[in-house]
């Protein structure tokens, strides 16, 4: 048998930073950085006699994310303890939810491999803590314990395993890390970590009914790491069970360096997490009216934006939905598309050029450094003939350099179109005079001379003359 | 007139008529604990040196006219599981020896607020698991009736040092009876309120869902006093409830006329002593002279309610005590070379045998596959011990029983069989487990002087009820004025 | 009703990180299984279609506002430390 007999199976199972002011059970900061053990307080540090008292804002951020995802909110809900010991949970138990998780029985639409749609089915998602950090000190042969993290508030969204292919995988996390980002609850910033996901995959033959025995690989945090991951993993799961083995169900630590997985937890020391209710906290239970408040103020979601953009500003389904794939892109669209009245031309230089070069950079929207405004600067230049769109690209490039108003750029540039019509008109002389072949071209019926010449009044002019002048005197000229 | 034999209330008037300063008090109190301390061996951590530097403060505000609370500048003792700010907060356990918290339990900023003075941080069975405060890691404590009986526990050292005259008045936990029965070993009177009323915020987890805090005090009024200062909602713990700022000395109106008594028939059978059984007989003949309706009832769900009890406090032990690791605070190994033997080791060491059998208990009835069995039919049961509760209070007020099946026992002379000394808490923790107030008040001594107390039940948050049940019996019956500590040795 | 075997107290003292000396392990078993026999009888009550009691109210949605308050003694939360470094608590190296 051969690897295209085998599919891949896959659930990820998503760890999302809340982007609340302070931690889940304390009233500490979670912003980063600061002083080891700075961000940190009687509660978040388990000392003895201690209680926790819920932030209401994860509650709010949790429905929320459960709404966006199209879930069944839980009326009655409550937190229990995973109880395990490691240095960087103090408690030696974390408060998390079992069987009673605030959403469950939800969906996110992708699209699969053949560009079809395909409903990823969302199993729960529930609330609970982060855990603190351990650092490493070489000199002095120890660990250090770093709290200032224990206690963020997570998410854990667990989907089913309906993924297929790592591309599946990598297009659900995707449009779940805009989702996140649409409903503002967490900033998803996957190199901080505030965005992790535990990735399982198993294999089995094309008609198999069963799913194969499962591995997990934990806290991976790039898009590339888990496709990587993915592919490798399940390689290898291929290439055990073609050779007679058997898959084990562990985790497995995922090695970006060497771009393989390693088996991560002592086999004896199986885990035994003796949840049960936390008796610290009192149970949930929200109103019909809660719900219905955070459904009413749920701001606008990646699909209907799409929907609004065919409509109001008739944009192709493509365009619309590569534009709302992300918050940061699509109200950069939305701003620019205020000020300037033309939409169907700042989607375009998002899509193109920005998006180009934020993939030459791999970047992602987020991090580009200017904003809607210079975006709508740039397309009002060139409605105005200011610019030509060959000057235009340059100006992106400029806008990614060295971020400032596109009227400055192209002033300190020089790159102002030239639409003066004499100077255009000594232009398209010079060009007719050098090149007296195209001009029998024109006449033989030729068109594409005219299209050479355009060219070589641009290249002269460092793309500056308005090529619709160019076009109109050139004509002119040759018809005489 | 010695003054450590005055109670809270009356010790209040003669601060308010000045003929006695806090100083004059306090004082007294150091004195005795002086006197007496090594025979009773209440203390863990003794403040008598801050406590007096504290009440010549309190006395030079209270001479400035300064506005103090009627009780500032009166001294109390604390168990040994309240966290206290900059003083040592042991739990009685190796474990802690050393620990200081860095924050004030919320139980103890009230008290600080009224200007109690703290004498001192009372012995107790090691993370309140025992019965009889053998398990201390540092000192058993004695009986004050008798130097050689145990004074009950876990709070042995609050009613001990209460009963002895060491303290006014003390603070005490209560998770399976860890207030009442050494209250009624020590011939004083505790409360345990409803779960709910007292915060648990700073006071060291045993169970959480059974721990309450509640007062040790010579008498009801006392009892009632001390209950105002430290009831009430705490925004830091969330099953912590507005008792509507209630004042409980209000509710002791010395009248019973009409109030109906149930009395529960299986708490008087097989294994209550016969002496025990004798003076609560009396007690409810006097009841009904009092004016009370006092009928015969059923509530057969005390096996099923300790059996809960066990599993329910233990597998929430296990899991609150997997904080004492030995990284952040606490006992730490000498003996290791990794983080696995840093725990083990640690744990094994600053752990008692006792509460290492509980561990091992709750972590058991938490695993995978004995969950079902044990931990969730128990959490059912519980359920069900609420709803017998509840069908009783629709028909009675309060509900009478001894708080202990015997008297104070010899000092070593139970604590080799765990499961018997489970079972002596058989009349106390379906009242933790139903989450309901319980009152412990001196009914009588046995043949040979030591106290029997009375257990009376309410529903929740019917404090008034049943403190005002246990001040109507303690005003005729005059407990205080026939029997005194003996200090037998 | 469940038996306990040696081996089970053995993993159950693992997942507690408490260690059992050889004597004492028969006296752990035998109290186990003392205590475990009498708890045995709430497998005997009647709680059909009882629910589980978690806490001991019935409060409900007790939440706190997200607003911060600095605990700014740092000091006294590393006070009680067996060992620290830097403001951080030292164990041995754990290889994550």
């Amino acid at each position: 048998m051969a690897k295209q007999d085998y599919e891949m199976v896959m659930g990820l199972e998503v760890h999302a930073e809340l982007s609340t002011k302070t931690k889940i059970f304390c009233s500490c900061p979670t912003e980063f950085g600061g002083e080891p053990n700075a961000h940190t307080c009687p509660i978040c540090m388990a000392m003895p006699g201690t209680l926790p008292v819920l932030n209401e804002k994860v509650v709010e951020y949790a429905v929320k994310a459960g709404l966006a995802v199209n879930c069944e909110i839980s009326r009655d809900s409550k937190n229990d303890r995973k109880n395990y010991f490691y240095p960087d949970l103090p408690k030696a138990y974390q408060i998390s939810q079992f069987d009673k998780p605030l959403c469950k029985a939800g969906y996110i639409e992708i699209e699969d491999d053949n560009g079809n749609p395909k409903k990823i089915g969302i199993t729960r998602i529930h609330i609970e803590e982060d855990s603190g950090k351990l650092n490493h000190n070489e000199f002095s042969g120890g660990s250090l314990v770093d709290l200032n993290r224990a206690g963020v508030p997570l998410i854990e969204i667990v989907s089913e395993p309906d993924l297929r292919s790592p591309g599946e995988a990598e297009r659900y996390l995707k449009k779940l890390k805009s989702i996140l980002e649409y409903i503002e609850v967490s900033d998803c910033k996957m190199q901080e970590g505030s965005l992790r996901a535990d990735v399982n995959v198993s294999v089995r033959k094309k008609d198999a009914k069963e799913f194969g025995t499962r591995t997990e690989m934990k806290n991976m945090n790039s898009f590339k790491a888990i496709t990587r991951a993915i592919e490798y993993e399940a390689d290898r799961q291929i290439d055990v069970i073609e050779q007679g083995g058997k898959i084990d169900q562990e985790t497995l630590r995922w090695d970006d360096v060497s771009g393989k997985t390693f088996s991560m937890r002592d086999k004896e020391d199986a885990q035994d997490y003796r949840y049960f209710p936390e008796p610290d906290l009192v149970a949930i239970k929200l109103s019909e009216e809660y719900i219905q408040n955070v459904k009413n103020n749920l701001p606008e979601l990646p699909e209907s934006r799409k929907a609004r953009y065919m409509e109001e500003f008739n944009l192709s389904e493509k365009d619309s939905r590569l534009l709302t794939a992300s918050k940061y892109l699509s109200n950069m669209f939305e701003e620019a598309q205020s000020i300037c009245k033309n939409a169907k031309a700042v989607a375009n230089w998002l899509l193109s050029d920005i998006s180009r070069i934020l993939n030459e950079k791999e970047m992602e929207p987020e991090n580009i450094p200017f904003t809607g405004k210079e975006v709508a600067k740039l397309v009002e230049l060139i409605d105005k003939g200011t610019i030509s769109s060959a000057i235009a690209k340059k100006v992106v490039e400029e806008l990614f350099e060295n971020p400032k108003d596109p009227e400055e750029i192209i002033k300190e540039k020089g790159w102002i179109q030239i639409s003066d019509e004499g100077a255009i008109q000594g232009i398209v002389m010079e060009i007719l005079k050098n090149n007296p072949q195209s001009i029998a071209d024109y006449k033989a019926g030729k068109d594409r001379a005219l299209g050479f010449l355009v060219g070589q009044a641009m290249k002269q002019t460092k793309g500056k003359a308005n090529p619709q002048m160019l076009n109109k005197m050139f004509l002119e000229e040759l018809n005489k | 007139m010695d003054i450590t034999e005055l109670t809270v209330h009356e010790l209040q008037e003669k601060l308010k008529n000045s003929e006695l300063t806090s100083y004059d008090i306090t004082k007294a109190y150091t004195d005795k604990i002086q006197e007496k301390e090594k025979d009773v061996q209440a203390f863990v951590t003794e403040l008598s040196e801050e406590a007096l530097k504290q009440a010549k403060e309190i006395d030079e505000k209270r001479k400035a006219g300064e506005e103090l609370s009627n009780l500032a500048g009166i001294p109390i003792g604390i168990k040994d599981i309240i966290c206290t700010k900059g003083v040592r907060t042991t739990c009685s356990s190796k474990m802690l020896e050393n620990f200081i918290a860095p924050y004030d339990a919320t139980v103890m900023e009230k008290v600080n607020a009224e200007g109690l003075i703290d004498l001192g941080k009372l012995n107790m069975d090691e993370f309140a698991m025992g019965g009889s405060t053998e398990y201390s890691y540092f000192k058993k404590t004695r009986n004050p009736w008798n130097l050689n009986k145990v004074p009950g526990g876990s709070s042995g050292g609050s009613a001990a040092a209460v009963a002895a005259g060491l303290v006014p008045w003390a603070l005490g936990t209560d998770t399976g009876g860890s207030i009442r029965q050494p209250a009624s070993f020590c011939g004083i009177v505790g409360l345990k309120p409803t779960y709910g009323l007292v915060s648990r915020y700073g006071v060291v987890a045993f169970a959480s869902s059974l721990d309450q805090v509640g007062p040790m005090t010579k008498d009801v009024t006392d009892c009632a006093m001390l209950l105002n200062i430290i009831a009430g909602r705490d925004e830091k713990d969330t099953t912590s409830v507005d008792n509507g700022d209630k004042d409980y000395v209000k509710s002791l109106k010395n009248d019973v006329k009409g109030l109906k008594i149930g009395v529960p028939k299986e708490y008087f059978g097989e294994g209550i002593n016969s002496e025990v059984k004798q003076k609560l007989e009396e007690a409810i003949e006097r009841y009904k002279k009092l004016g009370a309706i006092v009928e015969e009832c059923s509530l057969d769900i005390a096996d099923y309610a300790l059996a809960t009890y066990y599993i329910v406090a233990c597998a929430e032990a296990s899991s609150n005590l997997g904080r004492f690791d030995g990284i952040r605070y606490g006992h730490r190994t000498e003996n290791f070379t990794n983080l696995k033997e840093l725990y083990r080791n640690s744990r094994s060491e600053g752990f008692g045998d006792e509460v290492k059998r509980r561990i091992i208990l709750g972590t058991y009835v938490l695993s995978s596959g004995y969950y079902d069995a044990y931990y969730k039919k128990a959490q059912q049961v519980r359920t069900l011990v609420m709803n017998e509760f509840s069908k009783l209070f629709e028909k009675y007020d309060v509900l009478l029983t001894p708080t202990s099946p015997t008297v104070a026992f010899d000092v070593g002379s139970k604590t080799n069989n765990p499961l018997e000394m489970y079972l002596a808490d058989i009349c106390t923790v379906s009242v933790n487990i139903a989450g309901l107030p319980g009152i412990s008040v001196p009914c009588g001594v046995d043949s040979q002087g030591m106290p029997i107390g009375m257990q009376l039940i309410g529903n929740r948050f019917k404090e008034e009820t049943i403190l005002n049940a246990a001040y109507t019996f303690e005003q005729d019956y005059k407990f205080r004025e026939k029997y005194k500590p003996q200090f037998v040795k | 009703m469940a038996q306990v075997s040696k081996e089970e107290l053995l993993h159950i003292a693992n997942l507690a990180n408490l260690n059992l000396k050889d004597e004492e392990i028969d006296t752990y078993l035998l109290n186990l299984q003392d205590i475990l026999n009498f708890a045995d009888i709430v497998n005997k009550a009647n709680v059909e279609g009882l629910d589980i009691t978690v806490g001991a109210n019935e409060a409900k949605n007790i939440f706190r506002k997200d607003e911060v308050v600095e605990f700014k003694d740092t000091e006294s939360l590393l006070q009680n430390a067996p060992e620290k470094e830097r403001n951080m608590f030292k164990i041995p190296k754990v290889i994550q």
